[in-house]
């Protein structure tokens, strides 16, 4: 038997993943501003690409307006369109 | 009468009184065709994400208005020709959008709306 081989008595409890849930139903927010970058940045990764939902947990109707406002961010050069180490 | 927001990039070399300047024309000309201004909001030079005509910062520049539909065409035609507009947008706001605005500019927004848990 290997010496170094641990055996535990309990399964080793793996860490639940946190309940995703889309934030804009919880706090109620309507509008997503293209203008706030702080808020947008959220949902962007780091070379400044869109966050899919399964990570985001927004629901599908908030997370195109997610979309429309980073696009419209980055036409005006708020975002970057691709970069890296945006955060 | 719809509710518009127009968001404007001057080129950086605009000095300040050329700044008022546009301003005053763009804003004259919505309030001639019958649109009626609700707040500009000039965030003055700031530098881009991206270089845009071989600039790095610009001058930026926020309108937001009301005003009939085709009062838009008019202000694109006037923006493409002007040189000094790098880029402009014209987007269209809907009443969450409106409401939205409104409260940002009482300072309504506690922060604890937009951060998660």
């Amino acid at each position: 038997m290997a010496k170094n081989e641990i055996k535990y008595l309990t399964a080793i409890k793996q860490e639940k993943p946190k309940k995703k849930f889309c934030r804009f139903k919880k706090y109620g927010i309507k509008y997503v501003d293209y203008k706030d970058i702080e808020f947008l940045k959220k949902f962007i990764n780091e070379q400044g690409k869109l966050l899919p939902r399964r990570l985001t947990g927004n629901s599908l109707k908030y997370q195109r307006k997610v979309q429309d406002a980073v696009k419209k961010a980055r036409q005006m050069a708020l975002l970057p369109y691709v970069t890296d180490l945006l955060k | 009468m719809n509710n518009y927001e127009l968001m404007v990039i001057f080129t950086p070399v605009l000095s300040e009184e050329d700044f008022k300047a546009s301003q005053k024309k763009y804003s004259d000309m919505i309030t001639e065709t019958g649109g009626e201004i609700i707040h500009s909001n000039p965030w003055g030079l700031k530098s881009l994400a991206f270089p845009i005509q071989k600039k790095t910062t610009g001058i930026y520049w926020i309108l937001e208005f009301t005003g009939p539909g085709d009062l838009n065409e008019k202000m694109k035609i006037q923006m493409l020709r002007d040189e000094q507009v790098m880029r402009h947008m014209i987007t269209r706001l809907d009443k969450y959008a409106v409401e939205y605005n409104h409260v940002k500019r009482n300072g309504g927004f506690a922060m604890q709306d937009k951060t998660e848990a």
